[in-house]
């Protein structure tokens, strides 16, 4: 880590204003890689405005976002040509939507929503491309035996693990998840948990997670973010920023936490 | 470098801390002001003192669990001197992978990963292959008196006690050069607080700089080589 001390993302004076209303302001920070960064705040606070940014789909008011590109050099994702940054999208980065469903092609077998991607960076042949989806399936916990199912007859924690499958396929460096353990039981949201937090260490992946829930946070990340009404109002070491938080609104949300 | 002297691997210097109670109408609370201590390769240091004090949030402190609000914590890894209350969280958790340990009397239990697997990545992380981890791991866990059929288990449903020896084994099974202990023998019965006595007594041998808080007179008395009463660090309330 102190040897290759380049980050992989960097971001420079984030603003982004809808009109006159206020998405985030002046966001700033460096992800290396390996690095899981956790977004925290409430409705509203920015955090989603955020990952709409970082992830293109959204363009800043004012600020930069840098990406190292796999042959090292920092380009200005916005200034990336139309066909490099689906390019980025489809296989270097990766994202996670809440809802399954926004991530997957509900109809289509789960084999052929991890093969889809494989073969949109050029993978032909049917029986790798199989066989890639089905170590893939093996890896997020689905029996392999439903790899001709459409994700539509699985249930929802099934759904996440398989849109994580399809997300991971192709070796990104860089995932942006929104809320990945939202809205499951808790029980799925443990597994879920456990799978995510082993893939992300073994596969050394870059990590913006957007979560509302400061668990998650706590199991899954290595830095924490907290945001308020779009600005950036406490950072640090995730442990620290949840143990001994300084700002107001960061003690608050950490008290409010329920003991089990 | 001196054969005679050890190199302090750790140097607090003037540090203090104050908790904010925002919550509480800003109420502050102070807890310690120009904590200035130093600890050596192979010596233990015990911080005394009453209950309340200050002397965990100062080990948390020296951890980079908890922030001070001024002064230097200076940790040496192998790169070199790190200010622990000035480093990066990237560099923090280096330092916690590669230097310093911490083991307190409380299991932080991640859903799903087995007694023996939590062991095991402890002694990983120093880079041992998987198969002389695991048999250290085991070693570790036997050693603690962990009943074997636990060891596939999550320790989430163990008894206190139990969870309190895993996370030990997890302690002592990894080979930081700098071990911050945090009440380790509490409620532990006396054959495993005799265990956790030569466990601290070969760290120190091996060259390990030790910082603990042993509420157990008796324990204290065999492992530290100098007591710290923080009563004199304690801040003005």
């Amino acid at each position: 880590m102190v040897e290759e001390d380049l980050p992989l993302l960097s971001v420079v004076g984030l603003t982004k204003f809808y009109g006159r209303r206020v998405g985030c302001i002046d966001v700033a920070f460096d992800l290396h890689p390996g690095e899981v960064m956790a977004v925290v705040g409430e409705s509203g606070s920015g955090k989603s405005t955020l990952l709409s940014l970082l992830s293109t789909q959204l363009e800043p008011t004012a600020g930069s976002i840098r990406y190292r590109m796999r042959d090292g050099v920092m380009r200005d994702v916005f200034a990336l040509t139309e066909a490099e940054r689906r390019f980025l999208m489809r296989t270097d980065w990766g994202f996670v939507h809440q809802d399954p469903a926004l991530g997957l092609r509900m109809a289509v077998s789960a084999g052929a929503n991890v093969g889809e991607r494989l073969m949109a960076v050029g993978a032909r042949h049917y029986g790798r491309i199989r066989g890639e989806a089905l170590s893939w399936l093996e890896r997020v916990e689905i029996e392999t035996d439903r790899i001709d199912d459409p994700p539509r007859a699985f249930s929802g924690g099934m759904r996440q693990r398989l849109q994580i499958a399809r997300n991971l396929v192709t070796g990104p460096r860089l995932v942006f998840m929104d809320e990945p353990t939202g809205g499951l039981d808790v029980s799925v949201q443990a597994r879920l948990l456990d799978l995510l937090r082993t893939l992300a260490a073994d596969l050394d992946l870059s990590v913006v997670i957007v979560t509302h829930d400061l668990a998650v946070a706590r199991i899954l990340s290595h830095r924490i973010m907290v945001m308020r009404q779009g600005r950036v109002i406490e950072t640090g070491l995730t442990d620290q920023v949840l143990d001994d938080p300084h700002e107001p609104y960061t003690q608050l949300l950490v008290s409010s936490i329920l003991q089990v | 470098m001196d054969r005679a002297v050890p190199a302090a691997m750790i140097e607090v210097e003037s540090l203090d801390k104050t908790f904010v109670m925002h919550l509480r109408g800003g109420a502050r609370l102070p807890v310690v002001a120009g904590v200035s201590l130093s600890v050596r390769a192979g010596e233990c240091v015990a911080l005394a003192g009453r209950s309340g004090i200050g002397k965990s949030s100062l080990v948390k402190m020296i951890y980079g669990n908890y922030r001070c609000d001024a002064g230097a914590i200076r940790v040496r890894d192998v790169h070199g001197i790190v200010d622990v209350a000035q480093a990066s969280p990237r560099r923090i958790l280096h330092l916690r992978r590669t230097t310093l340990g911490y083991v307190s009397q409380f299991l932080r239990v991640i859903p799903r990963v087995s007694a023996l697997d939590i062991v095991i990545a402890s002694a990983r992380e120093h880079g041992a292959g998987p198969e002389l981890a695991a048999s250290r791991a085991r070693a570790m866990l036997a050693r603690l008196n962990v009943p074997q059929r636990l060891w596939d288990l999550p320790p989430a449903t163990f008894s206190g006690g139990e969870q309190q020896r895993v996370n030990i084994a997890r302690g002592f099974v990894a080979e930081h050069p700098i071990l911050l202990l945090d009440e380790p023998t509490a409620s532990l019965d006396a054959v495993n607080r005799a265990v956790v006595v030569e466990l601290i007594l070969e760290k120190k041998a091996a060259g390990v700089a030790i910082l603990g808080i042993f509420h157990d007179e008796d324990v204290r008395d065999r492992v530290a080589d100098r007591i710290l009463d923080v009563t004199r660090f304690a801040a003005a309330a």
